[in-house]
């Protein structure tokens, strides 16, 4: 037993309103730069819909992920190692920006320079990519709650492959329909195809946490993970000519604060946590013969860290105590192992993904409300669940490859939640044969459901920061650093004037003054800067020591804030 | 003259030819890449890249064997010089014209697609010059030797004498000086296509990812064992709408807008945009 962790997040759909905040705080703080414009870390789409790119889920055209080959080993979907270096030269199905969608900007100077006239001047859409005038046509979420969908419905592939099992068509008559929002990130798989596409091995998966990354030295813009990522999460930068992928936020992480879209998310509908999972069996477990035992096998992999056995293997891995303790609290692991609601995207891709779901139970409760139905009671529920096929049907596509059982009972659990509950709020006798109707106990669905509605902060998020202590201080105190191209100063201009030579690294320690200036009541500390200050990272609040020169005594309070400080809270 | 040409450049062009590699290796990492643009057009991409870079792995073979296999080796094997040459010229002609062919296409494609050209620098241009003159050049010597009046002495007599002669730095000037004029064109188009390979998107050659056959399909990598920031790091990220990307439009100029972001480890925050015209 090899005992890896790795950091996963839950999204609790019901609580998705689309709003997209994620989407746009991640670009802001990621895909801001020329040559990444169309490129979404984090995006929402409506479902049912084509999703961004368009189709991307149609891997008999994108050929994305793993399959089986005849002697029941994984391989990938684009073929062998030889096959693909044969074709680098021009890969064969990489999507194209139209595949996005074209990034455009408006041409706002013509509202202030526009010369008088009788006309109001118009703000003309100029395409990111030519500059040229531009039509838009598409966009990243252009589909958003079903825009279109009488006309674009059916190019969603999980519609189509659902129409093509089942009798009874999707329809899209929008009082019968139902929607929900799914937002996507990397999945920072167990089995990466879009690492196992690489030709450079550029792509990784940090062992601490199991991140997976893009170094951008070692990628040579060959395109193959483009190709190999069956959720079309790698993009290529198409200034730098690099690949590029969702971080996790990683220097977020490191120092315990959650991801960006985690943090922003306004619905609180994202966890995120610890798994700790065997990284021998991952292999085996990726090549289960059908697919519909992937989701079965992929819970396998997941460790238990109470297990005696597997907190032994732990420390054989070196993995620190405060991890462990994390790895206990985890609600990622609760959520998807404990009461297994969470379920993957796509299993069938084989690729193993560590962003879970849990479905969402929302279509159901809102028809059956709409149709004057009580929308809270376990029976009519449960009965709803049977009925309602269709959208049972499409989220067993997405989540268990087609298992309508398994989605059947993560949406049981759910309901017996709400009906559960409804007489605990309403200081009614606690009917127990509910839970017991989804093979629960009660405690457990009270512990369950207050992980789902009213967990807070630190519960929804529970990172163990990163155990850096020596590369931290060599980054921070700005030492010379041992790596190959020789030592070099931080902050200090190079030989050639301000701002030559080697800039510094994107340090650690802006992170940790994040972290630091979130979490404290005062001014976030210098301590670290021996004496200085760094302006990047003051927040307003007072003036901190070595703000200003000392002045004459030298005993004087300087680092007192001026007032009082609340732009430190949150 | 000839001593310049054949005598001193060669020894130039690998001193700037290694040099310049072992430099850009090492100091820019980051702008070691295809600069693909692939996402923009691939229509004619799919027939011309491969055409292109199939056509010429073939005509670097070709380079190989004519140059470094002396006349008398293959003459031990019994291969006689009508049967070599005849297989030489054969797949030579094919593989150059299809490397031209592709050449054309990629070059039409690069003018004709707006995005493509836009993401065109001078460094390309430059370089497509010097690349399109140095094949067409030498499929010229293959024509000529194919067409042209029959000549006594061929380049197995001049040109490869005067390559292997200088490895044993007692460069062979006298045999080189008898080549003909085309030969003579083409090596040094040839020489100065070398001079300004480092400096060029043509680096990516040198990391053709051979190795991908061997290594396993899953890479760990621990965060100790490089400290991701801390490498060289020589680009900076540009924001979008810059002066760059909208040539001849009113630019606002980077304003505040242009602060660089964090990217991906390796290339994480930069102070300055460095984003110079191509290489550097």
């Amino acid at each position: 037993m090899r005992v890896m962790a790795q950091m996963g997040m839950v999204m609790n759909l019901d609580k998705c309103i689309g709003c997209h905040t994620c989407s746009v705080t991640c670009k802001q703080a990621w895909t801001n730069r020329a040559g990444t414009e169309y490129v979404w870390f984090n995006n929402v789409e409506t479902r049912p819909g084509q999703g961004y790119p368009r189709r991307y889920e149609d891997q008999e055209k994108w050929r994305g992920g793993w399959e089986l080959n005849g002697r029941g080993r994984l391989k990938l979907r684009t073929g062998s190692r030889l096959k693909r270096l044969l074709t680098i030269f021009s890969s064969p199905v990489q999507p194209k920006l139209e595949d996005y969608y074209e990034p455009w900007t408006y041409d706002y100077q013509t509202l202030i320079d526009a010369p008088l006239g009788d006309d109001f001047p118009v703000a003309r859409p100029k395409s990111l990519i030519t500059g040229e005038d531009t039509k838009i046509t598409w966009s990243a979420n252009w589909d958003d709650d079903l825009g279109g969908a009488s006309e674009m419905g059916h190019l969603d592939p999980v519609v189509e492959k659902v129409r093509r099992e089942s009798e009874d068509a999707i329809k899209f008559q929008f009082e019968q329909t139902f929607m929900f929002y799914l937002p996507r990130i990397c999945e920072h798989c167990l089995n990466p195809s879009c690492m196992a596409s690489c030709p450079s091995g550029a792509i990784y998966k940090r062992e601490e946490d199991g991140i997976v990354l893009v170094d951008q030295d070692r990628c040579r813009g060959w395109r193959q993970c483009i190709t190999g990522c069956p959720y079309k999460k790698i993009y290529f930068n198409h200034r730098t000519g690099k690949a590029e992928k969702c971080t996790l936020c990683y220097p977020r992480l490191e120092v315990g604060l959650p991801t960006v879209c985690s943090e922003t998310c306004v619905g609180r509908l994202r966890y995120l946590g610890l798994f700790l999972y065997d990284a021998d069996k991952v292999t085996e477990a990726a090549s289960t013969p059908d697919e519909q035992d992937l989701y079965e096998a992929q819970l396998d992999l997941m460790l238990d860290p109470d297990d005696p056995e597997v907190i032994r293997a732990a420390r054989e891995q070196d993995i620190p105590d405060d991890w462990m303790d994390a790895a206990r609290r985890s609600p990622v692991y609760a959520l998807a192992k404990k009461y297994r609601v969470a379920l993957p995207l796509h299993p069938e891709y084989r690729t193993m993904p560590m962003v879970w779901y849990i479905p969402p139970l929302s279509p159901i409760v809102d028809l059956l409300r709409d149709q004057g139905h009580d929308a809270e009671s376990a029976g009519t529920l449960f009965g709803a669940i049977e009925a309602l096929r269709i959208p049972v049907e499409y989220l067993a596509e997405l989540f268990t490859a087609g298992d309508t059982d398994l989605v059947t009972g993560v949406l049981r659990k759910l309901a017996a939640m709400r009906a559960y509950l409804r007489d605990i709020t309403l200081d009614r006798e606690r009917d127990e044969s509910i839970p017991a109707s989804v093979g629960m106990s009660g405690a457990t669905m009270y512990e369950m459901y207050r992980l789902l509605a009213i967990a807070k902060y630190e519960e929804r998020y529970v990172i163990p920061t990163a155990h850096y202590e020596r590369a931290h201080e060599l980054e921070e105190l700005g030492c010379s650093l041992d790596f190959d191209g020789g030592p070099y100063e931080i902050g200090e201009s190079g030989p050639f004037g301000e701002a030559s030579g080697r800039p510094a690294p994107v340090a650690v320690e802006t992170y940790q003054a994040l972290r630091d200036r979130q979490t404290a009541g005062e001014a976030a500390s210098s301590e670290s800067l021996r004496g200085r200050v760094n302006l990047l990272n003051w927040d307003g609040n007072g003036a901190p020591t070595g703000l200003f020169p000392p002045r004459g005594e030298p005993d004087a309070p300087a680092d007192e804030p001026a007032g009082d400080a609340p732009g430190g809270r949150r | 003259m000839s001593v310049l040409l054949w005598g001193i450049l060669p020894y130039v062009m690998v001193a700037v030819f290694v040099g310049g590699l072992i430099w850009r290796y090492r100091y820019d990492q980051f702008g070691w890449t295809t600069r693909s643009s692939q996402l923009y057009e691939s229509r004619l991409l799919r027939i011309g890249s491969p055409l292109f870079h199939f056509g010429i792995l073939v005509v670097v073979i070709g380079h190989v064997v004519g140059l470094f296999i002396p006349q008398e080796w293959t003459a031990a094997v019994g291969v006689t010089e009508d049967l070599y040459h005849l297989l030489a010229l054969g797949l030579g002609t094919v593989a150059g014209i299809a490397t031209l062919v592709g050449v054309g296409i990629l070059v039409y494609r690069r003018r004709t697609t707006g995005p493509v050209f836009m993401a065109t620098t001078k460094n390309d241009k430059t370089m497509y010059v010097v690349l399109v003159a140095a094949i067409i050049a030498g499929l010229a010597t293959t024509v000529i030797s194919v067409f042209g009046p029959h000549e006594e002495v061929t380049y197995r007599d001049t040109v490869s004498p005067w390559f292997r002669s200088l490895f044993i730095l007692q460069p062979d000037i006298q045999a080189m000086s008898e080549a003909s004029f085309a030969f003579q064109l083409h090596t040094v188009v040839g020489m100065l296509l070398f001079l300004i390979w480092p400096f060029t998107r043509l680096v990516h050659a040198f990391t053709a990812p051979v190795h991908y056959l061997f290594r396993p399909y899953i890479i760990y990598r621990s965060r100790d064992g490089r400290p991701s920031a801390s490498r060289g790091i020589r680009r900076g990220w540009t924001a979008v709408g810059t002066p760059d990307r909208t040539s001849d439009r009113r630019v606002p100029g980077p304003g505040p807008n242009a602060v660089p972001g964090p990217g991906n480890p390796g290339a994480g925050a930069r102070r300055k945009d460095r984003t110079g015209g191509g290489t550097r």
